[in-house]
């Protein structure tokens, strides 16, 4: 019987560093800075609005400008109640909401369970395209086509109104939510609708109980996203909609938003220091955290939907 | 177990009318979703006619030769059309280095574990969200105001770099991802060092979806007025822009012949429209066409 060789047990491997590789750290820290540059422009934007906005409530207490029911900072005797400009601004993202949603999920089923893949690569470039038109763009268009369609259909609108602002903003919102809501529900596993149809339901069932349910959290998100756009939109409505700070429900009359204010007060020569100039850091500041806390609402949403399917 | 009997007490329907009900409701959802894809498509083409019928009349030569001017019948887009080139091409050279080395830190040196990459990534994505006015007050309070730089073309190009960066790093981080691992793992068991293997490997086959990403954004860039009508862009600009000086972008005269009661201004906008369109979606083709195009199976 040959003698079994006995190895003898290596030194455990070890791979020590030779040399630091500065080349190697410097692109490193490189690299860190150029994505700080994003948490540098958070910061930007936060002193940008506070501190001219910490100015402007030495001056007019916090209490009046969240109560106040009358917005005109730019006559002799001025108001500052920002009521005024949120409710425009609600009264357009809920008008818009109307049409964007069902529609924009409409357009997410479609593409997600009924399109082949043929059409589905048509389509898609056709939505991306949609979602590129420039809000100016869109803007001219609800003042010179929508207005007057408006009219002819016998809608006693204003020149400027919100509801022409509206139907234009939830059209270009379309775009956002079906693509986010596709995502969504293309991430829903097969096994869940195969398994629907082995029950014998048919595509309508397998879509709005199976599927909708299955992607909803990522639905809700596409929606607070959509509607965090309609808040911060401003050229549609600033051209489309007007500039009358009133509190009104009604979509025929003229109205401002939060936006618009921002947008053509910016657009002048007021004097730096101004009333008037903190004005539109105040606006801007309210904006800034309605905007601010539905994003971060949209941004939890997607990551508990992801953490699901996984 | 009987209890199925009892717990539906109404009355089955027959095979025949339920198959058919069923039917019914299906065809309707389709047209219901059909409806929802004409809106879109429908408002799109509409739009699309509508501008260039508008706006074809008054497609000459002098709405690319002429300053603008307060009579419409001599007033051209000149500066306006140059000033936006000029603030297309700031924004590339500044947002897509930038953004693809925020994408490279992100997606290969970054270690999750750590609360400020954590930070840096759910900060990104909701600068993503901020409405585009906001970058306007920002560029109003610090470039314009707080620098001095005054209302300049470089002011413009500043903030609307920060306005798609968001979009660019989201984008290219998308085709960072998608490099599969084999890869970066065959260089490294080659004795590549970690930046030899991303510069040489990971970026080249990364380079389709980042240009295509990077395109999308420079177009949303030029069609972007919001910001623009707060760090500069003045209504009436009658010399071509230089990059320290005042200018109007296309967009932002849009906007101003817009506001003009005079019907004349009104094709004037919708021809300016027509060409910030053409601009637009040319780049958008190119963009999908690149996707199309170097779109690789691993």
């Amino acid at each position: 019987m040959p003698q079994a060789v006995v190895f003898e047990q290596p030194a455990p491997l070890t791979l020590p560093r030779k040399r630091i590789r500065w080349g190697e750290q410097l692109v490193h820290v490189l690299l860190f800075i150029a994505a700080a540059i994003s948490v540098l422009t958070t910061l930007g934007i936060v002193l940008s609005l506070l501190l001219p906005a910490l100015d402007f409530f030495r001056e007019v207490s916090p209490w009046e400008f969240l109560t106040g029911t009358t917005w005109a900072p730019l006559f002799l005797d001025a108001h500052f109640g920002v009521v005024p400009l949120v409710v425009g601004t609600f009264l357009i993202s809920f008008l818009s909401a109307l049409v964007a949603f069902p529609l924009g999920v409409g357009v997410a089923i479609y593409l997600s369970e009924y399109a082949g893949q043929r059409v589905t690569g048509v389509l898609k470039p056709v939505l991306e395209i949609l979602a590129a038109i420039p809000t100016v763009v869109l803007g001219y268009f609800a003042l010179t086509f929508v207005t007057p369609l408006l009219r002819d259909i016998g809608l006693d609108v204003e020149i400027f109104n919100a509801l022409s602002a509206s139907l234009v903003l939830g059209v270009m919102l379309i775009p956002t939510i079906a693509s986010l809501s596709e995502d969504a529900m293309a991430a829903v596993p097969r096994d869940l609708r195969d398994g629907g149809y082995a029950l014998g339901a048919d595509k309508l069932q397998v879509s709005t109980r199976i599927v909708v349910p299955a992607a909803i959290s990522g639905i809700i998100a596409a929606f607070v996203l959509g509607f965090s756009r309609a808040v911060g939109e401003t050229i549609i409505v600033l051209i489309a909609a007007g500039q009358l700070a009133q509190i009104t429900f009604d979509p025929r009359e003229t109205i401002e938003t939060m936006t618009a204010f921002i947008g053509a007060t910016g657009n002048g020569d007021i004097p730096t220091g101004s009333i008037e100039y903190k004005t539109i850091f105040a606006v801007g500041l309210t904006l800034f955290v309605i905007t601010l806390v539905m994003n971060l609402i949209s941004i939890r949403l997607v990551r508990k939907y992801r953490e699901i399917y996984e | 177990m009987t209890l199925v009997e009892h717990e539906r007490p109404h009355e089955e329907p027959t095979p025949e009318s339920s198959r058919e009900s069923r039917a019914w409701r299906n065809r309707l959802f389709k047209a219901a979703m059909l409806f929802s894809m004409l809106v879109a498509f429908g408002t799109l083409v509409v739009l699309l006619v509508d501008t260039i019928v508008t706006g074809w009349p008054a497609i000459e030569w002098k709405l690319f030769s002429d300053p603008p001017s307060t009579l419409p019948e001599e007033a051209g887009g000149r500066p306006a059309i140059l000033a936006t080139l000029y603030l297309g091409a700031l924004v590339l050279l500044l947002s897509v280095p930038i953004g693809v080395l925020t994408a490279i830190y992100l997606e290969e040196y970054a270690n999750r574990e750590r609360w400020w990459n954590r930070f840096i990534e759910v900060n990104i994505q909701n600068l993503a969200a901020v409405p585009s006015i906001v970058y306007g007050i920002l560029g109003l309070a610090f470039i314009v105001r707080g620098i001095g730089v005054g209302r300049v073309v470089f002011a413009g190009g500043l903030i609307l770099t920060l306005v798609v960066l968001p979009t660019v790093v989201v984008a290219s981080r998308e085709a960072i991802r998608s490099v599969p691992d084999s890869i970066r793992q065959g260089a490294f068991a080659l004795g590549a060092t970690k930046w030899q293997v991303v510069w040489r490997q990971v970026l080249p086959a990364a380079i389709p979806g980042m240009a295509t990403g990077s395109i999308l954004a420079l177009s949303r860039a030029v069609g972007e007025t919001a910001p623009l009508i707060m760090v500069g862009a003045i209504t009436y600009v009658a010399f071509d822009p230089e990059l320290f000086g005042a200018y109007t972008a296309l967009p932002v005269q849009i906007y101003n012949w817009t506001k003009q009661p005079d019907p004349e201004f009104q094709t004037l906008a919708a021809a300016g429209a027509l060409v910030l369109l053409v601009i637009v979606l040319t780049m958008n083709a190119v963009a999908i066409f690149l996707r199309n195009r170097y779109r690789r199976q691993w």
